[in-house]
């Protein structure tokens, strides 16, 4: 076990992580303002997928690909919160889970329809391919530096616009006490449509920045929306911050527990049974991890209210 | 008589008539298909326990559902390569039985969903909701992962197993297995919900402190209400796999969990037959629609999508008029 290896994984869990806090801050986001529990976010991210995958085979620019994306998982966040989701927030959760299932069967469906069952492929752009040279000797794919970078500074940007911008406030507000600022003369119903827009947005732009690392598929949304899930029942709904903690903690839980996991267990068993016991625990390490902060506090790290 | 008691007999009869229909035809397609509605019923039919009565809203019973069917399969793959399950001071052998292995089945799911809901129950709403899903996710990566039953590829069962004084391989005699086994968990069911334990299972979802305010402890209500869902949903898995002879991680895919759950509100919550209807519903809509298009599950979605949005009483609910008092 090398130390080049070592940072190397850390990285790689960083990435992870920091893709899944652009997932997880959008539903917690949503959760903390509307009190919904959106199913449908993964399909937003495999919305942004296509798209940058449709506009880069179009235009051949991977930063135009990125645009598209943004914009196409926000225009159709937007008319999906216009058209269903409004109707879903004075319902119970088992309501908002079951439309949102139903948006995920039509969005899937939908996809296929358009762009057929294969997976379409999204190139990483040529200036940002191979491999940097990091301090000490370390060989790094750029792509992957290049998206904790693209991760740090939106995680940057959105906790100065939720708690600097007049729009932010109004969104913080809005957690507290709907009603009241709605007495205040800010429009809820437009507030409640762009978060939720800015939500897919971030989803989207998630989509396609991973979806040059893997391939664009259908369904390639619910398992990173799972993940989302875990990360926000970790960090505790409704906070940005705690998404943020939760999702470097899963991200860096995955992907080292996949490596280590069977190296530790190789220490005093077989090899060849340590790597079964050791990567079927790694599939399950992040849900011990949910478990034991559970425990620990029932309202996730950073959460007020259950 | 109701007008539900009314729409439940005719769903009733359907179960009888339809499968006795296809005998008389020789159409043993039209049986199975049959038989997998009625699994698939009584497998939401577990969830409606934890759901309809305790409020319970589980994401996460594809787990229940994949530990009844890796019970079977299993037990039934030892039996088949005539190796024995476990070797120590004592040895544990495979069986191709089926009271044998439902009865394990029943004990995975319900000692499944006494850990779960030990760790899930701490927390409620929407807390509730994800981390179920997320210990559904946990068996799923696991049997993917855990390479002695077959991993991602699953576990094929060449015979289906054995009933004393059956012919199972005859689809109508399973099928009647199948059937009775719903009817008596209907019966339970029915029973559960008017018993003490039924009656302040409810309060404990309406108002929870008053319950508590009376000596009954909420949680524990609720955590026993999961653990018989968990038990009946695990035979249900039993059974669909027997139906395909076959097992893999898809049983604990999380669109398993969610189509258990869209029976439940397609056939109508809070009513008894509601799971039926719905699963009848689905694999009927799967049979003809599927053969139309392929993008059949994007028609189920805006189906679904109608019924949340405008229609809350599901199909029982059209046909028996407004719920009884359901919240």
């Amino acid at each position: 076990m090398t130390t080049v290896l070592l940072v190397e994984q850390i990285l790689n869990g960083l990435q992870f992580g920091i893709m899944l806090f652009l997932m997880a801050a959008g539903l917690t986001l949503v959760f903390g303002v509307m009190g919904l529990i959106n199913l449908a976010h993964g399909s937003l991210y495999m919305i942004g997928a296509f798209a940058a995958a449709a506009v880069a085979a179009a235009t051949g620019s991977f930063v135009l690909a990125l645009a598209g994306a943004m914009a196409a998982a926000a225009m159709v966040g937007a008319l999906v919160e216009y058209t269903v989701i409004r109707r879903l927030y004075a319902r119970d959760h088992l309501d908002q889970v079951l439309a949102t299932f139903a948006l995920i069967l039509i969005f899937s469906e939908g996809t296929r329809w358009i762009f057929g069952s294969f997976p379409l492929f999204l190139d990483i752009p040529s200036a940002l391919a191979g491999p940097i040279t990091l301090p000490g000797g370390i060989e790094y794919p750029r792509y992957r530096l290049v998206l904790i970078v693209i991760g740090l500074a939106i995680a940057a940007g959105l906790a100065l616009f939720i708690s600097r911008t007049r729009v932010g406030i109004q969104i913080r507000a809005g957690e507290n006490d709907r009603e009241m600022i709605a007495a205040l003369g800010v429009d809820i119903s437009r507030l409640y449509t762009l978060v939720f827009a800015l939500g897919a947005a971030l989803a989207g732009l998630a989509g396609a920045l991973v979806g040059a690392i893997q391939s664009v598929q259908i369904g390639m949304g619910e398992p990173i929306l799972i993940l989302a899930f875990v990360v926000i029942v970790i960090g505790g709904i409704g906070s940005i911050r705690g998404a943020l903690v939760g999702s470097l903690l899963v991200g860096l839980t995955d992907t080292l527990g996949g490596i280590f996991l069977p190296e530790a267990f190789k220490l005093f068993m077989e090899p060849a049974a340590a790597t079964t016991v050791g990567s079927s625990l790694a599939s399950m390490a992040i849900y011990i991890l949910m478990a034991g902060v559970l425990i620990w506090r029932p309202t996730g790290l950073f959460g007020a209210r259950a | 008589m109701s007008r539900e008691s009314i729409v439940n007999a005719a769903l009733f009869a359907l179960l009888i008539a339809v499968p006795l229909g296809a005998l008389a035809t020789d159409e043993p397609f039209i049986i199975t298909l049959a038989t997998r509605a009625v699994i698939l019923a009584l497998a939401a039919v577990g969830l409606n326990i934890a759901l309809g009565i305790g409020g319970l809203v589980s994401l996460g019973h594809a787990a229940y559902f994949g530990i009844g069917g890796y019970a079977m399969g299993i037990l039934a793959f030892h039996a088949q390569s005539y190796t024995p399950l476990f070797e120590g001071p004592f040895v544990i052998e495979g069986t191709k039985l089926m009271p044998i292995i439902w009865l394990v089945a029943i004990c995975g799911g319900a000692l499944a969903a006494f850990v779960i809901g030990l760790l899930s129950l701490r927390t409620t709403g929407v807390y509730f909701i994800m981390i179920t899903l997320a210990f559904g996710q946990m068996f799923y990566f696991f049997t993917i992962s855990w390479p002695a039953y077959g991993g991602e590829d699953g576990l094929s069962i060449y015979v289906r197993n054995s009933f004393p004084g059956l012919n199972t391989l005859v689809p109508i005699q399973f099928y009647a297995v199948c059937f009775v086994l719903l009817c008596a968990v209907l019966w339970f069911n029915a029973r559960l919900a008017r018993a003490p334990f039924g009656l302040a299972l409810n309060a404990a979802r309406q108002v929870p402190h008053r319950v508590e305010a009376i000596g009954l402890d909420p949680v524990r209500l609720k955590l026993v209400a999961l653990v018989i869902s968990g038990a009946v949903t695990g035979l249900a898995g039993a059974l669909f796999a027997d139906l395909n002879r076959f097992v893999s991680p898809t049983m604990f895919s999380w669109q398993m969990s969610g189509e258990l759950m869209v029976f439940i509100i397609l056939g109508g919550t809070g009513r008894l037959f509601g799971p039926v209807a719905g699963a009848m519903l689905f694999v009927l809509l799967e049979y003809l629609l599927g053969g139309i298009s392929d993008y059949w599950l994007a028609f189920l979605g805006a189906l679904l999508l109608l019924v949340v949005l405008y229609g809350r009483g599901g199909l029982v609910g059209i046909f028996a008029g407004k719920a009884r008092n359901h919240d």
